[in-house]
């Protein structure tokens, strides 16, 4: 470091803009990036790799649209930087079918209506995905209060909340995870 | 955001090493309230040292019959760990009363203790706040306060601290380890956190280049009589108006001991002990959670907006000691 603790000035650090390069795993597919710091894993998403799916809401935590999977745990990418995942796999709406066959919980939001705008809706089923896997909820008031990170603006909260309990029925009945 | 530098640590040592360095390097963890004052400008580092990587995930066995929680245990993981649900039910519930399910996923034991105010004026870069900018003034005081502090105030900030956590090692006496440049330490947990007086910036007694490493709970869990009840103005997803935690010790109807912690009515989580021990070797009746609650809010002040924070205070701890003995069942 060029000062000590007493000479701290407001300057940003000298010289060209330090990116690092990092590999995600993202739906699967390996990739190399090269990220500036300030990076939020949410912007490198969407500006970088093209997966327009995750949604910019509130860009502060405060509304799950940007809500997916790192490590199989639901997070705000919003809220992450993507220097500090490195090595991690990340799973977004994209990623959630496989070829044609939807994920249950996307067959379930088509089949209870569980939206109008759309908007929060990639973070609502991300956000569910990581709730399932959780499985601390019980009933749908637990599905209520865990899903009370994502918020949706038209007020679709009764369809989505049958649609995820009815994946959550389906799977418990199957003894499944 | 502004640009900033950024390195890993790969050892604790290497972490406190790298904060001495320069005095406006920050320690980033679940980053989920750094990174949103860093979006808002309010706060500005330099430097991020990632200490994501350090051996401080672990919950442990203490020797003495306690818990040591890692600093970068997530708030989820502790919640949801069953010596926590078995040992340290108030200390789950208290976390699981706050933020959502993805902030908790992110969230660490340490960032918690060190979140910021949530006060309006704090996070408002065109307002004065002698909290972000010392000597600016305070925006709170004549302004808009319905969030704000009734206890512990000063005339520089009536900021209150906005974490549950908190609120519940607090009432279970916890410990705060912590390595800095002289080696380790550790400091209690009523003596982390400050009141704002002249010097409202500083918002605990950590010193800027040491590093949170874990939080000790003591032996004593009172997972058979607890309430952790937060008042707020939505049902799930809201910083609280008013929480209380409870922690009893009773002998048929009798409170052997009782521990009494407040969140969001001050600087800091309150604990009044004198007022705590006005319930010792006393009946567990309504009467005297009354008079207990008189007591904790006997130098109570209110702002204006958040003057009704002082009844709302009362009648939370007798409600949460009705909860706590049983008289009530949570809602």
């Amino acid at each position: 470091m060029s000062h000590s603790r007493n000479q701290a000035h407001e300057a940003p650090p000298a010289g060209p803009p330090s990116t690092q390069r990092i590999t995600l795993q993202v739906n699967g597919t390996e990739k190399q990036l090269e990220v500036a710091p300030w990076t939020t894993l949410l912007d490198l998403l969407r500006e970088t790799l093209g997966l327009t799916g995750t949604k910019k809401g509130c860009d502060h935590g405060q509304c799950g649209a940007c809500t997916v999977l790192v490590n199989g745990k639901r997070i705000n990418s919003c809220l992450t930087l993507a220097v500090m995942k490195d090595g991690a796999e990340v799973t977004t709406v994209e990623g959630l079918a496989t070829g044609q066959t939807l994920h249950p919980l996307q067959e379930a939001f088509i089949e209870h209506d569980a939206f109008q705008c759309g908007y929060c809706t990639p973070g609502q089923i991300c956000s569910a995905v990581g709730l399932l896997n959780e499985g601390k909820a019980k009933t749908v008031e637990d599905i209520r209060e865990l899903m009370s990170g994502n918020l949706c603006r038209c007020g679709a909260y009764p369809n989505i909340l049958a649609a995820i309990d009815q994946v959550r029925r389906a799977r418990e009945g199957s003894g499944g995870p | 955001m502004n640009p900033f530098s950024f390195e890993r640590a790969e050892t604790i040592a290497g972490a406190v090493s790298a904060i001495a360095k320069n005095d406006r390097a920050r320690f980033i963890a679940g980053g989920t309230n750094l990174l949103d004052l860093m979006k808002e400008n309010v706060s500005r580092p330099a430097r991020l040292i990632d200490i994501t990587r350090l051996p401080l995930a672990r919950i442990e066995e203490t020797g003495d019959g306690g818990l040591r929680i890692g600093a970068l245990v997530t708030n989820a993981d502790t919640a949801y760990d069953e010596r926590i649900l078995q040992r340290y039910p108030l200390l789950s519930k208290a976390i699981l009363a706050g933020a959502s399910a993805q902030l908790r996923n992110m969230a660490t034991t340490g960032g918690n203790l060190l979140q910021r105010t949530r006060c309006y004026y704090f996070y408002d870069t065109a307002t004065p706040c002698n909290k972000r900018a010392p000597g600016s003034g305070c925006g709170a005081i004549g302004g808009f306060n319905r969030i704000h502090a009734i206890l512990g105030t000063s005339d520089k900030c009536i900021a209150t601290h906005p974490s549950d956590m908190c609120v519940a090692l607090a009432a279970l006496g916890a410990t705060v380890r912590v390595t800095g440049p002289d080696g380790e330490h550790t400091l209690p947990f009523s003596g982390f956190h400050r009141l704002p007086g002249d010097t409202p910036e500083l918002d605990t007694n950590l010193r800027p280049d040491e590093l949170i490493t874990a939080v000790d709970l003591p032996a004593k869990g009172f997972a058979t009589h607890h309430a952790y009840l937060k008042i707020r103005d939505r049902q799930s997803y809201a910083f609280a108006l008013v929480s209380v935690a409870a922690a009893l010790e009773l002998d048929g109807g009798h409170i052997r001991e009782a521990r009494l912690a407040l969140g969001g009515v001050a600087h800091m989580p309150w604990r009044d002990t004198a007022a705590e021990a006005m319930l010792s070797g006393k009946p567990a009746t309504v009467e005297n959670f009354r008079a207990v609650a008189e007591a904790i809010v006997r130098e109570a002040k209110g702002f204006g907006h958040n003057t009704f924070k002082i009844e709302l205070a009362k009648r939370a701890v007798v409600r949460a000691l009705e909860q706590a003995t049983g008289m009530e069942q949570p809602s």
